[in-house]
């Protein structure tokens, strides 16, 4: 024993223990992103060309698991030690301007009023006091996924996806499959509000059945009545009265999709890649469905761009450069292509390549009617869909009552965010 | 020699030796372990979100964690896990190291068996118990109970059925420790008063009730002390067993270490996480206490 | 490994049966090591389909089988054809080594200190110690990661290391196995001239080698699968530890699980490596009378 706990000892002094920090160049810029293969292939491509074009300026790029993203710039931020440049949810910028945490982009850079008309509506949410705080990069939308072998063997025809909700319901019946004990071996809707599908009650079921979710300003719960009850009973039929689905399935809806085990599946594009890498399942990809008046709604988020308190002069001007640069036209097919997220300028985005593209077309049409939802804690306010499913589906609570508390309980959230 | 070296005593001349061991474990104790926490527990006295300056808010955060229904069911949850987790593993643990400690036949082929759960990452493992869990098609324990017969369960999909659904990993995983420790324990105890006991005709259980328990108190000790605070700091398993990590289904399964990360970490409600992490200390130091007094020798 | 491994331990063995102390075979004891070979297999089926997965295409993984119908190395290939993962790898290597080797050394001293001496202040200080195993160590990451940065040790080893180069863990442990070891031999030793750290490190500390090992094992376990805290401590690629890299295998749309059970696969080898060079110290046993003359 005393011979290894002699040769431990002598390792550990031989390590020398520390690694001495790098030289600082004289206009470094630091940009932050969580990982997402991607993500860290287009910036950095979307680098290289920068400090080709831009002698002078490195950028360093850093990026972190996306499950840790928030909790490392939490550890940094208050330390001082942030990037300079960082990407962020949308959900997150007013949070952080309120902190103190994001400066004003330049105009001369990102000339306000010309930015509105060429982007997306979400610019106007990046506007606080008259001034510009964050530029998006993407946008991402929700489409339908349908699994085309399934819809053959369930004598569907495999290229086309319903139409309405009701449709999407008889669709769904036929492509359910169970064993002879009556278990289910493959859903015809992939179902859990962990997924996105607490987006598509939200912003596309509530207001198809005629409510709206939340006020204008995004401050009040109004899901809270009948078009927001009859939008659940619609989620819940599916499982309790169809029974073509069930929550965690196949543990989560993406991995059921894939192993060719549901007919139907939404999902955001950025699902696209690894769909693309499946072998075996041929998919295809829609529009979600619209009501039986043909009205159709998208759910739409954003990743935005913006400047940290950190850069000053020259440090500053080089890091509205860079975010200047990541945010053209260029670059943002550049994203597209590599990424599978869509533009944020309108003009590059609905382009009539990208609007009748067989992959990225239903998201990119589904941009034109979409909204956003204005999130104050995005984890806890899906986990307060999550859990209304469940108390219907579990506790057996009435529709309406659970409802009731998921509204109760998401207008304390709001409050406690708003009311400050 | 030196004077004033004679004229201590050997008990004096024994804590200076006693501090002159301490003496840098102390310091590094005081700073990186005790400043900190003291840090953070004066944290809980404020509305800290992280990105902001805290303000003083006295004991705001303790009262509202008072009136959190999930915070008692919470706590409630913690409990579950200490209360069926520490008796049933050591119990389990015992009884494998024992019969280990004697098999010659491929002893150490069965020992690395036992131990090498406790050798992989928790993460990875904890989603292969995931979808053992998973219902028909795919998960393992309901294709069995489906091909003898049994009606599907829904484990983790159940509100009554998910914690111990998610204990049953968490014992699991640290078994190997257990058994491991106790391994050591029953070799530390010296084989004279087994040949002693032997010669005077003992049976089985008369030495393994007179001799091997009694001497095994300090492993008992340590075993029944770290697995408590083992089990009521439970997070890796709930964490990603359940969907998104959120101690469902309705909070069934959520322990106070995944409240208080929600809190600290989802919400950046630093404040209140510090308050449920006092609590928390508070908690484990008493039953820490209460375990060392109770099992205190002699 | 194979069948050898007891024999020094403690009661008279004889050279046949299946357990010690046997001679001839008995049928309860044949269902007794059926049982215990059971539940050791059992122990390993998870670990088996980590394996299983490590060897299947990404849509044959939820199938679950046991035995993949297509088994491939592709996943081995991709994750060690990443040159990264070699720098992962040493970098756990030197953090995991480098503070096992401190905590086996602090730890049984203190907890040494906090057995055999008698002196003002030792409840105190060993509750102390005991209490920092009660904090969760999310709560301390925000503080540890500030003096990190004042002292300039982010991106470090030692900035990886340093919280954990003593723990409350260990000197307990090591506290009640110095338990173990009679007063009688420390008396003795003191007698013959021996110094206190003499008296440690030559006569108590061989008497307690199984615990010793134990520890090296665990503490070396735990700085292996360390996640949170060397993720936070680290900004580059260059100092990532192997649990850090392979979380980039998940990512928000989806997690390569093939790839993860590939990584926790490999990880696992060095942790194996270690149980097996130290676990025959733990199970050698001590025979007491015959150490001291």
């Amino acid at each position: 024993m005393k011979r290894y706990v002699a040769a431990l000892l002598g390792s550990a002094v031989m390590m020398g223990m520390a690694v001495p920090a790098m030289a600082q160049d004289p206009i470094e810029i630091e940009y932050w992103q969580y990982f997402f293969q991607g993500r860290v292939d287009a910036i950095d491509a979307l680098i290289e060309q920068f400090e080709a074009e831009n002698p002078g300026i490195v950028v360093n790029h850093t990026h972190f698991p996306y499950a840790d993203y928030r909790t490392r710039i939490a550890a940094a931020v208050p330390a001082g030690e942030g990037p300079d440049v960082i990407q962020m949810f949308y959900g997150w910028v007013p949070d952080y301007i309120d902190a103190g945490l994001l400066q004003p982009l330049p105009a001369e850079y990102f000339p306000l009023q010309e930015l509105e008309d060429e982007y997306f509506d979400i610019v106007q949410a990046m506007v606080y006091d008259g001034q510009l705080y964050a530029v998006p990069t993407a946008v991402r939308s929700l489409a339908l996924f349908w699994n085309k072998r399934m819809f053959e063997e369930a004598g569907l025809d495999p290229e086309t996806p319903p139409a309405t909700l009701d449709e999407m319901v008889d669709f769904a019946v036929a492509l359910t499959e169970r064993d002879g004990g009556g278990n289910l071996t493959a859903v015809g809707l992939t179902m859990a509000m962990t997924g996105q599908d607490h987006h598509w009650w939200r912003e596309v079921l509530v207001r198809q059945f005629g409510g709206q979710p939340y006020s204008d300003d995004g401050r009040t719960v109004t899901y809270n009545d009948e078009a927001g009850a009859a939008a659940l009973q619609y989620y819940i039929d599916m499982i309790q009265e169809h029974g073509v689905s069930d929550i965690g399935f196949m543990d989560e809806p993406q991995a059921a999709f894939r192993a060719g085990r549901g007919g139907m599946h939404i999902d955001g594009s950025f699902r696209l890649g690894a769909l693309r890498d499946t072998r075996g399942l041929d998919w295809g990809v829609g529009e979600l469905p619209a009501n039986a008046d043909g009205d159709r709604y998208n759910f739409s988020s954003y990743w935005v761009n913006g400047i940290t308190t950190t850069p000053q002069g020259e440090e500053f001007d080089a890091a509205a450069r860079f975010l200047q640069f990541i945010t053209t036209p260029d670059a943002m097919q550049l994203w597209l292509e590599t990424v599978g997220e869509l533009p944020a300028r309108e003009a590059a985005a609905l382009t009539d390549e990208n609007t009748a593209h067989p992959e990225y077309g239903p998201f990119v049409r589904g941009l034109e009617y979409a909204n956003a939802t204005q999130f104050v804690n995005e984890s806890a306010q899906r986990q307060l869909m999550v859990d209304m499913v469940d108390r219907v589906l579990l506790q057996g609570m009435s529709v309406e009552e659970s409802l009731a508390v998921a509204a109760e309980q998401e207008q304390a959230l709001l409050d406690e965010f708003y009311g400050g | 020699m030196f004077a004033w070296r004679d004229r201590l005593t050997v008990g004096q001349k024994l804590a200076i030796w006693a501090w002159g061991f301490l003496a840098v474990p102390v310091v590094f104790y005081c700073v990186i372990r005790f400043y900190p926490t003291f840090e953070s527990f004066a944290i809980s006295l404020t509305d800290w979100d992280v990105l902001s300056d805290p303000n003083f808010i006295w004991f705001e955060n303790y009262v509202r964690l008072w009136n959190d229904p999930v915070f008692w069911q919470v706590l409630g949850n913690t409990f579950m896990y200490l209360l069926l987790g520490t008796p049933i593993s050591l119990l389990i643990a015992f009884v494998v190291a024992y019969y280990l400690d004697q098999v010659r036949f491929m002893h150490g082929f069965m020992r690395a068996l036992y131990f090498l759960p406790f050798l992989t990452t928790a993460v990875a493992m904890a989603w292969v118990w995931r979808w053992f869990y998973q219902p028909v098609p795919i998960g393992t324990f309901n294709n069995i109970l489906a091909t003898l017969g049994f009606a599907q369960q829904p484990f983790l999909r159940s509100t009554t059925q998910a914690l111990p659904a998610i204990l049953a990993p968490a014992i699991w995983a640290g078994l190997g420790f257990q058994i491991v420790i106790f391994l050591a324990g029953l070799r530390a105890i010296p084989s004279s008063y087994y040949e002693a006991a032997r010669i005077d005709g003992a049976g089985k259980w008369q030495i393994l009730t007179e001799i091997t328990i009694p001497l095994l108190r300090p492993t008992v000790v340590f075993l029944v002390v770290i697995s408590s605070i083992g089990f009521l700091r439970i997070f890796d398993q709930v964490f990603n067993m359940t969907p998104q990590g959120d101690g469902g289904p309705l909070n069934s399964t959520k322990p106070i270490v995944l409240y208080i990360y929600e809190t600290g970490f989802d919400a950046f409600n630093m404040g209140y996480a510090t308050a449920q992490t006092v609590i928390l200390f508070l908690i484990l130091l008493i039953i820490t206490l209460i375990q060392l007094r109770l099992l205190r020798g002699r | 490994m194979t069948a050898d491994a007891i024999g020094t331990g403690a009661a008279g063995s004889t050279r046949v049966g299946l357990f010690r102390g046997d001679k001839p075979i008995r049928p309860g004891r044949i269902v007794a090591w059926t049982i215990l070979m059971m539940g050791g297999i059992a122990m390993v089926m998870p670990l088996v389909f980590m394996l299983s997965t490590s060897l299947k295409f990404p849509h044959e993984i939820y199938d679950l089988n046991l035995i993949p119908n297509e088994p491939t190395l592709e996943n081995y290939t991709y994750v060690l054809a990443d040159g990264r993962f070699y720098r992962w790898f040493i970098n756990s290597l030197i953090v995991a080594i480098a503070t096992t080797a401190s905590v086996v050394f602090f730890d049984s001293l203190v907890g040494y200190t906090l057995c055999k001496f008698r002196f003002k202040g030792r409840a105190i200080v060993f509750v102390a110690i005991l209490s920092t195993l009660m904090i969760p160590t999310e709560m301390l990451i925000i503080p540890w990661y500030n003096m990190a940065r004042t002292f300039g040790w982010l991106d470090t080893y030692w900035g990886i290391m340093f919280p954990g180069m003593m723990t409350g863990f260990g000197t307990f442990l090591m506290r009640q196995f110095f338990e173990s070891v009679p007063d009688d031999f420390i008396h003795a030793a003191r007698i013959d001239g021996l110094n206190e750290f003499q008296i440690w490190w030559q006569v108590a500390m061989p008497l307690v080698t199984p615990a010793l090992s134990a520890l090296a094992i665990f503490v070396f376990l735990g700085n292996w699968t360390a996640f949170i805290w060397p993720l936070i401590a680290t900004s580059t690629a260059d100092l990532y530890t192997v649990p850090v890299g392979l979380s980039s295998f998940a990512d928000e749309a989806d997690v390569a699980w093939e790839l993860i059970m590939t990584g926790a696969s490999l990880a696992t080898i060095p942790t194996l490596i270690v149980f097996l060079i130290f676990q025959r110290y733990i199970i050698r046993g001590v025979v007491l009378t015959g150490l001291k003359g």
